[in-house]
């Protein structure tokens, strides 16, 4: 047996005796999905467990090393325990913009004192963090923001607002774009860190046409922010976020932006009835169905050849945007897929029947996902000039 | 296994990339078209092949070949297809020797070494109509005297004018048998037509041919699983072309938009074409890595293979056709001409398109092997 195998077994068998079975069951609803911090209330004990046990083991963020929480596994292993997990249908023990985003720029900016800082309650689940990029005037233009932080010497005096700050409301605390120079667009931002719990700090839910708020506005207003709170130096945090901005489209394109990968023609049989022939009972709906899941089996081949060579070193350092400009683009399609198949029942808003209307609200949401995170016409751009080098891109 | 090449596969490519670009870049197509070449290739290039053991890639060791897999022969296919050079290789080295191989006994015996040192060209005689349809094979072979006699018409047979075998799929008793139908067996004639992008392929007629008994490749009534072999091969295969044909449009393409001037900038600098040159990009990026997974799940055997292959087909299919028809449309009224090569990349594109299943074929095979 190869080392890696011996490895699954023990994951396999670490599962079995850890993971309860509530946790294998599919995600009904948003109290299903565990953020954890300061804030959060467990559904149930099945919810807890899981993560004290993933805490325990450093499963929570697997190829982190252990002085900051992880297991310190290599990307082969972390492969193996993510396909175990898959296999048993297994939750994810925590979801986190701690770990997908800031945990990422903090292992590569961050210092050694500031690692173990933060990292551990990450990985933890006990502080649940946001993020401050986005302004009302800065959308596709981020690094046009005018959030400023002004110099008093020990500190920063925060003014200004940002936008789409997912889970502000929720959040413990903010990792935040803030202009430092006034003069200097790109080498005038610095990345901090502050608690949301600060005197004037402020958020206000969005209502969105899905009909749920999961984005806020957040106002600054004279917060104050120690100038030891922030990660790689003054006046730089433009590296950072552009680092972890990759890091985002990674997570996205890792995570399967392409939805849950399997195939949508199948899902729509049962409802559709088939036809003598075993096809499903609406020839052009099963035509663009079954095209859609070529398109899917082959994004799905594209995801784990990404993962393979992003992990080691092999990938061209923009193509996360193209895998984030093709998923994202992928699942609208689905959902627009997902809804002709419901027909006039997936119009239904707050029905039992629905569970709330979430095939249409589903369908709502996605169509932010060509916009966050960078909109698809931008990732063309960046593709167009990093990857194809086309001129004045 | 990482979806990526291992050394081994990167040596590979290094050594063939270069072979088959210098020796049979497109203008060697262009050669031959020019000429009226009634062959259909190069003999003296195949040689060459030869000579770095690429025919018999895919033959087993013990048959004198190199034992290599689907992820190897594609190496080999992207650069054919890169460079549209005319080769009996997705036939012969792949289609032909998966069959072989899988069906093992006297045919295997006789014809991987021939393939594998060079001297055998092989055709696959499977369609019958105007598109693929394998399910529906209408050829029949009836037994007479000590073997065969078959009746039928095969068409979009490539290399079927000048093979020294043909694998002809046809009706038993109780269901699909191959047989391996040499070049002079009487009743047996192949009428090549020239196609769009000057390869060659044949209407073969079977008046009456009377094959040995030990023409059958593998077992009577057993030949579904070989033919399914076949497909599966030749698919990919064809998958892995298109992978190159595509990606050298598309190279072509955007180096154009990097040259070609018009109001006073450089084409590539509109944002209007940049971004379909990306979204292509994303598209021919995807196919690539369908068409590996589809080798590599076919090189361990999976049983996923099969849907793999089709989405395959199916994907570098909708991605080589985009790149192509981008192409055209980039290079404006140039594109148009016969003098450049972009238009010789939709031509080859057309027909590995429609070889062994079109587009609609495979999304349509996609949902069945769905369950819709």
């Amino acid at each position: 047996m190869s080392e890696l195998d011996a490895f699954r077994a023990e994951v396999r068998e670490w599962l079995e005796a850890n993971c309860p079975a509530e946790m294998r069951e599919p995600v009904r609803d948003e109290g299903d999905v565990c953020w954890g911090g300061r804030n959060w209330v467990f559904k149930n004990d099945a919810q807890k467990q899981w993560l004290e046990a993933c805490v325990a083991k450093g499963y929570t963020v697997p190829d982190w090393p252990r002085p900051y929480g992880g297991a310190g596994l290599t990307p082969e292993q972390t492969k193996v325990l993510k396909q175990e997990m898959k296999r048993i249908h297994a939750r994810s023990p925590l979801d986190s913009f701690g770990i997908w985003m800031l945990g990422p720029a903090l292992l590569q900016f961050g210092t050694e004192e500031q690692k173990v800082h933060y990292l551990n309650p990450i990985a933890r689940g006990e502080i649940r963090w946001c993020q401050g990029y986005s302004e009302p005037g800065s959308g596709s233009d981020l690094v046009s923001l005018q959030t400023f932080g002004e110099d008093k010497g020990d500190h920063w005096v925060v003014n200004g607002s940002k936008i789409w700050t997912s889970y502000a409301d929720k959040a413990d605390w903010i990792f935040c774009l803030v202009r430092t120079d006034k003069a200097n667009k790109y080498q005038g931002i610095t990345f901090m860190l502050f608690d949301m719990a600060s005197k004037g700090v402020t958020t206000k839910p969005i209502l969105l046409i899905s009909g749920n708020s999961p984005f806020c506005e957040t106002f600054f207003d004279d917060v104050e922010v120690p100038k030891t709170q922030f990660i790689g130096e003054i006046n730089r945090g433009w590296d950072v976020a552009k680092y972890l901005l990759g890091h985002e489209r990674e997570m996205i394109s890792g995570g399967g932006a392409g939805g849950d990968m399997v195939s949508i023609g199948g899902a729509f049989a049962k409802a559709f009835g088939k036809n003598a022939a075993g096809e499903l009972d609406d020839p052009i709906l099963r035509a663009e169905m079954a095209a859609f899941d070529v398109d899917v089996f082959a994004y799905r081949a594209m995801g784990e050849r990404f993962m393979d060579m992003w992990k080691t070193g092999r990938a061209h350092p923009a193509s996360s945007n193209m895998m984030k400009y093709v998923g994202t683009e992928l699942n609208k399609r689905r959902h627009e897929l997902v809804m002709s198949g419901g027909g006039s029942e997936a119009l239904e808003w707050d029905s039992e029947e629905t569970k709330g209307g979430a095939r249409a609200r589903g369908w709502l949401r996605t169509k932010a996902n060509s916009i966050e995170g960078g909109t698809s016409e931008v990732m063309l751009n960046v593709i167009a000039k990093r990857i194809l080098d086309l001129p004045g891109a | 296994m990482p979806l990526y090449h291992n050394d081994d596969q990167a040596m590979l490519k290094d050594s063939v990339a270069p072979f088959v670009a210098e020796q049979a870049p497109v203008s060697h197509l262009r050669k031959l078209r020019d000429s009226a070449d009634a062959t259909g290739f190069s003999r003296d290039l195949w040689a060459q092949f030869t000579e770095m053991g690429l025919p018999g890639m895919l033959v087993p060791e013990e048959h004198g070949g190199l034992g290599m897999g689907h992820m190897e022969a594609g190496i080999v296919l992207e650069e054919i297809g890169r460079n549209l050079t005319p080769s009996p290789f997705l036939s012969t080295s792949v289609g032909a020797v998966a069959a072989l191989a899988k069906a093992g006994g006297t045919q295997a015996g006789r014809w991987l070494p021939a393939i594998a040192s060079g001297e055998a060209i092989v055709a696959l005689a499977i369609d019958e109509g105007a598109k693929h349809r394998p399910d529906r094979i209408a050829t029949t072979a009836t037994r007479a005297g000590n073997g065969f006699r078959l009746d039928g018409k095969k068409s979009f047979v490539l290399h079927g004018h000048v093979a020294d075998m043909s694998i002809v799929a046809a009706k038993t008793d109780g269901g699909i048998t191959l047989f391996a139908v040499p070049k002079d067996a009487n009743g047996l004639t192949a009428d090549s037509r020239r196609l769009v992008d000057s390869s060659l392929a044949s209407h073969v007629t079977l008046d009456g041919v009377e094959v040995d008994a030990d023409a059958v490749i593998g077992e009577v009534d057993a030949g579904g699983d070989i033919l399914d072999a076949l497909l599966a091969a030749t698919r990919t295969g064809a998958a892995a072309e298109m992978v190159g044909v595509g990606q050298g449009a598309m190279d072509m393409t955007v180096n154009y938009l990097k040259e070609r001037k018009q109001f006073g900038k450089l084409i590539g600098e509109f944002q209007g074409l940049q971004h379909r040159a990306a979204h292509l990009y994303g598209e021919m990026e995807v196919a690539r890595a369908t068409v590996m997974k589809a080798q590599q799940l076919l090189d361990e055997g999976s049983e996923g293979a099969k849907l793999m292959v089709s989405v395959a087909k199916a994907k570098a299919g909708r991605a080589a056709n985009l790149a192509v028809r981008e192409g055209v449309q980039m290079h404006g009224g140039i594109g148009m001409t016969d003098e450049y090569d972009i238009g010789l990349y939709m031509k080859r594109d057309r027909a590995l398109a429609e070889y062994m299943g079109d587009v609609h074929y495979h999304i349509d095979q996609v949902a069945r092997m769905n369950g819709y």
